[in-house]
């Protein structure tokens, strides 16, 4: 993924590829390519990136509309949810006898 | 049923996807942007496959030792049935992309009926061999579409394209001895029925690609009779060299 | 402040914590990867014209679609491999004009012949063998998008090499003609496949930061000792011999030893004095150059239909 714009306008946008491997999974980040335009990204990638049956389905993305987090935010975004054990199940401590929770 | 037609019509369709897949092999490392390079190599790949489908069928019609190579590799160029159109250089990408939407028009109104061939083999290979070519018509289409109504340049090439390879398109659906008697025998497409829908196919996407349909002019042929082009002798000269220079070898 | 970042940066890869496209990292490490991804993808596209070479003449139609569907595999390698360098900030059209004006380089190997249906085979064997060998110590590369390419690469690779020994053992068992033409290719890429690993690494000046930066996992002349102590296991399969008198079991080190590596070879093809160096980065070239007017083209026309579309919704 790059938010660098690209310097050699007659370049084809980057687009990134999400692909569906099975049914009832979600579709998972695979690579990027490049493409004129959406139609043409989704065949790319169904050439590119499902030659060995990975996928049931796709998604594209301009690579341009892509928003990341800052990885400088990664201790005020996800510490404090370091100590909040009890939103796991495991925190609670319940008799053995009791069945089916 | 007459078992040498069936052998004929097999071949016919075998050959077909054969050079039209070979010609497009030669693309391979060589295409304009590498997520197309890869894609008309999927293609290539679709089409040999769908040649061996049919080979190995057609060997099962023959004589004892006939393989898939064996009839790919040790026929000479008038035992060919392929049409014109498919031996063709590729030109540019313009001139393939405009031969790949010629043939896999006429190849996909083919094997929608070829699904229904009374002979469940020729049926079978069809079915499968449809879904294929369902995705090489949009993929054609849509690059005739993009290069006729792109720039100055590419149209002025693709109209070139035109030109180049019109006269090869009747052959598509003029049907050799071996297709009637195929459809008398219940097993072979009518190419009289293909004819329109072929025609309505390709005004269709022409209109989109602002391109002229070429007016009625002479139409080659003989390459489905085994009389071909000059290209044909080289392409085979080419894939059946090692079979020709080590007679006998297990590759 | 820098260096408290470079303190950060060493500790995480340390840690093996992979480095993601935004995260900081120094500009060496940034310049690092971008050269070696470059020069790995271009070796991938480069690398598709000696084989490309005999998908027309392939001896029947199982060994044409292997054959092609490993070439175009070559192609998705290249392409999953610009990408990753994409992530770094250059574009796939830059690192093209760095290969088509000579400042990028791309692995030697590919700028010797292959002259017979058997170099396949060798190139299958050797010189995938080789790649593979430096390949999948970089799934664990400390960069990302690097990793996560180089995992799908060897996923797709292994078939390549199993592929290339079928094609020599075949060719082993058949005519004396082809046994011939087996040992004929073992014996011209056995070497240039020894010198894929690099220099010696006293004289490979990018190891030690690389190391430290685990962009690379372990040096070139571990890997290539690894190489020949397979290979020269692997060819007694084949019934061929690797060209070399030196090569000879040695207990002590429990490893084989190997003769001299021709240096001034290796670096006379890395100058550009190989068979086939001009050959290949013109037929790259002209390759670019002829798609040109088709990737305006299809610029050209995606615009103007996002147009139409814009004036239809107005």
């Amino acid at each position: 993924m790059t938010t660098n714009e690209h310097i050699n306008s007659g370049e084809w946008p980057l687009w990134e590829i999400f692909i569906r491997s099975r049914q009832g999974l979600d579709h998972k980040h695979v690579g990027s390519l490049h493409a004129v335009d959406a139609q043409m990204a989704i065949e790319n990638a169904r050439d590119v990136y499902t030659r060995r049956m990975e996928g049931v389905s796709i998604w594209v993305v301009e690579s341009k509309h892509i928003h990341a987090s800052n990885p400088a935010d990664a201790e005020a975004f996800y510490d404090p949810a370091n100590d909040k054990a009890y939103r796991h199940p495991t925190f609670y401590n319940l008799p053995d006898e009791l069945k089916h929770m | 049923m007459n078992k040498k037609n069936l052998l004929d019509y097999t071949l016919h369709l075998a050959d077909n996807a054969l050079i039209i897949g070979h010609r497009n092999s030669e693309w391979c490392g060589h295409g304009p942007v590498l997520e197309q390079d890869i894609a008309i190599s999927n293609i290539a790949l679709d089409c040999i496959g769908q040649a061996r489908n049919f080979y190995q069928y057609a060997a099962q019609l023959s004589v004892n030792d006939t393989s898939e190579d064996s009839l790919a590799y040790l026929r000479y160029t008038i035992e060919f049935k392929n049409c014109l159109l498919v031996e063709l250089p590729n030109g540019d990408w313009g001139q393939t992309i405009l031969r790949q939407f010629y043939f896999s028009t006429y190849q996909y109104f083919l094997y929608q009926q070829l699904q229904n061939s009374s002979d469940q083999q020729l049926a079978a290979i069809a079915e499968k061999a449809l879904k294929e070519v369902t995705y090489h018509l949009r993929w054609s289409s849509e690059w005739v579409i993009r290069l006729g109504d792109g720039t100055e340049e590419s149209k002025q090439r693709m109209e070139h394209a035109v030109d180049e390879l019109w006269s090869y398109t009747g052959e598509l659906v003029q049907a050799a001895s071996y297709e009637l008697l195929a459809v008398s025998e219940g097993y072979g497409v009518d190419l009289s029925t293909i004819k329109t829908k072929w025609e309505e196919k390709v005004r269709t996407v022409f209109e989109e690609a602002t391109l002229t349909l070429p007016g009625n002019a002479w139409m080659q042929s003989g390459g489905k009779e085994g009389r071909h082009t000059e290209h044909l002798g080289f392409v085979l000269a080419e894939m059946q060299f090692l079979q020709r220079a080590y007679p006998g070898a297990e590759w | 402040m820098e260096k408290d970042f470079e303190e950060i940066f060493q500790d995480k890869v340390d840690k093996e914590i992979k480095i993601e496209p935004k995260d900081w990292m120094p500009e060496k490490y940034r310049q690092t990867l971008i050269r070696q991804i470059s020069q790995h993808a271009h070796s991938e596209i480069v690398g598709m014209l000696p084989e490309g070479n005999w998908i027309t003449r392939a001896p029947n139609l199982r060994r044409k679609a292997i054959l092609l569907a490993k070439v175009q595999d070559e192609a998705g390698h290249g392409l999953y491999l610009y990408s990753a360098a994409e992530t770094l900030g250059i574009t796939r059209d830059e690192m093209y004009d760095q290969l088509h004006t000579g400042k990028a380089k791309y692995s030697s190997i590919f700028n010797y012949p292959t002259l017979t249906w058997a170099d396949i085979g060798a190139i299958g064997w050797l010189v995938d063998g080789a790649a593979i060998m430096n390949q999948v110590p970089l799934c664990r590369s400390s960069f990302g998008p690097y990793a996560r390419a180089m995992v799908r690469v060897c996923k797709e690779e292994s078939f390549h090499q199993r592929q290339g020994f079928e094609i020599l053992l075949t060719l082993s068992k058949g005519t004396e003609a082809q046994r011939n033409m087996a040992q004929d290719a073992v014996n011209r890429w056995w070497w240039p496949s020894v010198m894929m690993f690099g220099p010696k690494d006293d004289e490979s000046p990018n190891t030690i930061m690389s190391m430290k930066w685990k962009i690379k996992r372990f040096t070139n002349d571990e890997l290539r000792q690894k190489f020949v102590d397979i290979c020269a296991e692997q060819v007694k399969i084949l019934g061929l011999t690797l060209p070399d008198n030196d090569l000879k079991w040695n207990a002590a080190t429990n490893h084989y030893d190997f003769g001299a590596i021709d240096w001034n070879e290796f670096w006379e093809v890395v100058k550009g004095n190989g068979p086939c160096n001009k050959q290949r980065l013109d037929t790259r070239k002209k390759a670019w150059e002829d798609g040109a007017w088709v990737r305006e083209a299809a610029s050209a026309y995606a615009e103007k239909r996002k147009n139409k579309k814009a004036v239809k919704a107005a």
